[in-house]
């Protein structure tokens, strides 16, 4: 059988005003990859992911994964497709504990109405025994079970980082997009949150992130793009990349943040 | 100490609440005690119903008000007007503040955080102004006089006080069952996924849309039930009734109480209207106590009452948790009961 490609973006932009964030890029993602996005500030990373994650439609262009046609789509469908998504900022709930965040993060697997919560049926019983074994498993894959009833509040910004990657795995995910993943944490737990990156690849899940921090990216990924004002100026190998003068001139040469 | 957080936090607390409403009206000094209680309690449903849309989902609803005029009116005019019992007329009121809630919430809900709010605070002001204005089916400024009373089926008489409250408290009860369980359930953790983002929600394949409706529906029936109730033991209402200021009385009740918890609709409401019987006698100008208070509260205890109790009781048992790291399985039963909701 012919390799698909897990994600296909073909012509891809997304205009705000007179503005492309996004303008015409093309790449295809495989599965079982660690795929990297970089580029300066304002390079249109958040929006590509926005529009693979359905978040917002696109101007042009289509998005097929698993060859499935999903541009367009609402991001509720795409993340019951196999889609889920971290965000810069991690959201989550503060004054509850960590295992009860986790929770709802498999309710996309569920039926369960709110006609079965009046009358307690057993299909919701059972939704909710499957759901919470679901968080406590993510829990542990991501290595802290031992927080489990710890509150938001009270843990450390490292964990949770590793929190949000749970409840995107407890969507049962077969692409996790994760945006800044290392955002203002330190080279030690960068480090952790990296093998952690390739343990979920490891157990089948493919990655596409958002990173700055290069040191991370060129150990980790198996391919990147490079965006720079919306386009896309270079694709290949963490090797190829380091190397390409256009690279280079636009992003490496002249960025502060190769530096962080 | 411990044991007190626990016992407040147990399902042992929960019974005795219930007893101490039982036993309320033979312990009061009056019977206009049992009527304020009775009627706090009725306030008390319609918060928990904007507990739903605000405090679990996190939309700031406006029009709850509206919504609880509503039921009120349908009772007050179904039985004067059209000669309606009023049990067909109360769950009449039920189905339509359904009905004009489900309308409602897929045009408003369409619109995020503040310029939703906003939306329903028209939303509300037009059906004040529908009430007072539409002569021909409200009776307008004049109001709706002599509505009937809870019919007592031969056996009570809900004219009476004690009945009435005993019938209140029953809804009471049952309005807090239902809540309890749709916050634990998956549903109302879906709810609380959306109030802690659209985007968040989205990601983890929730419908925004449905169940935003849903959450709102939920609000508006408990609101429509609770002014049918309300309806039923004033016996008069008038345009007055669809007023802002009774909606912001109901977030108020929330907020103290705490937004997003179980108990907290109960505590706020009941502890502001006795508060509020005790300094009567300053009129409007018991506005400059409460005023301060509440910024007070909103600043240094934004979930709360129920809520800066719970996530306090939380963080101490779960720091304490380590200790005893063996005992997975109170671990485990920790989580379920220091969980969001109480």
């Amino acid at each position: 059988m012919a390799e698909q490609p897990l994600l296909k973006i073909s012509n891809l932009t997304k205009r705000f005003g007179g503005l492309a964030a996004v303008n015409d890029v093309s790449v295809t993602f495989e599965a079982g990859k660690i795929n990297a996005i970089i580029g300066p500030n304002g390079a249109g990373k958040t929006t590509f992911f926005n529009l693979v994650a359905g978040a917002m439609p696109p101007s042009d262009g289509t998005i097929e994964f698993q060859g499935m046609d999903v541009t367009g789509m609402s991001p509720d469908r795409i993340a019951r497709l196999g889609i889920a998504r971290t965000f810069q900022t991690t959201m989550l709930f503060e004054q509850s504990t960590v295992l009860d965040n986790l929770i709802v993060g498999h309710r996309l697997r569920t039926q369960s109405r709110l006609w079965d919560v009046i009358i307690n049926s057993k299909r919701l019983r059972d939704e909710e025994k499957k759901c919470r074994a679901r968080a406590a498993e993510v829990l542990d894959f991501v290595g802290l079970s031992h927080l489990a009833n710890r509150f938001i509040l009270d843990i450390s910004q490292e964990e949770r980082k590793r929190v949000a990657f749970a409840l995107a795995m407890a969507t049962d995910p077969e692409l996790v997009l994760l945006d800044e993943p290392a955002g203002g944490i330190n080279p030690e737990e960068t480090e952790n949150l990296a093998s952690l990156i390739r343990k979920m690849v490891r157990h089948g899940i493919s990655v596409c992130l958002i990173e700055h921090k290069m040191d991370m990216i060129m150990s980790l990924a198996d391919k990147i793009m490079v965006l720079d004002h919306g386009e896309k100026i270079a694709e290949g190998t963490p090797e190829q990349i380091k190397n390409d003068p256009v690279v280079i001139e636009a992003y490496l040469g002249s960025d502060e943040d190769v530096e962080a | 100490m411990d044991r007190v957080l626990n016992f407040l936090a147990s399902p042992a607390m929960k019974i005795v609440l219930l007893a101490a409403g039982i036993l309320f009206p033979l312990v009061a000094s009056s019977e206009y005690q049992i009527y304020v209680m009775a009627l706090a309690f009725i306030w008390a449903i319609a918060v928990y119903g904007l507990n739903i849309i605000t405090g679990y989902c996190g939309q700031l609803n406006l029009a709850h008000g509206g919504f609880f005029a509503i039921g009120a009116y349908a009772v007050g005019l179904l039985t004067v007007d059209y000669g309606w019992a009023f049990w067909p007329a109360f769950i009449a009121a039920g189905v339509i503040g359904a009905v004009l809630g489900f309308l409602v919430g897929i045009v408003s809900l369409r619109l995020k955080e503040h310029y939703f709010a906003i939306f329903t605070l028209c939303v509300g002001f037009i059906i004040y102004l529908l009430i007072e204005k539409w002569e021909e089916l409200t009776h307008g400024t004049l109001g709706v006089i002599s509505i009937a009373p809870p019919e007592g089926f031969g056996l009570v008489d809900f004219t009476e006080t004690i009945p009435f409250y005993y019938l209140v408290l029953f809804f009471l009860v049952l309005a807090i069952w239902l809540i309890s369980r749709i916050s634990r359930s998956l549903v109302g953790r879906t709810f609380l996924a959306i109030r802690i983002s659209d985007d968040l929600a989205q990601s983890l394949g929730i419908n925004l849309m449905r169940n935003k409706v849903l959450a709102f529906v939920l609000s508006t029936t408990y609101a429509g039930l609770a002014g049918a109730l309300l309806a039923g033991v004033v016996r008069f209402i008038g345009p007055d009734l669809a007023e802002i200021t009774h909606t912001f009385d109901v977030i108020t009740y929330l907020l103290v109480g705490g937004i997003g918890t179980l108990m907290g609709p109960l505590v706020g409401t009941l502890l502001i209207t006795w508060i509020t019987q005790a300094v009567q006698s300053f009129e409007e100008y018991r506005m400059i106590v409460f005023g301060p208070l509440l910024v007070v509260l909103v600043i240094f205890m934004p979930r709360g009452i129920v809520g800066t109790f719970l996530t306090w009781r939380g963080r101490r048992l779960a720091s304490k948790a380590p200790a005893k790291q063996s005992a997975s399985r109170v671990e485990n039963k920790n989580s379920e009961e220091a969980g969001t909701h109480g």
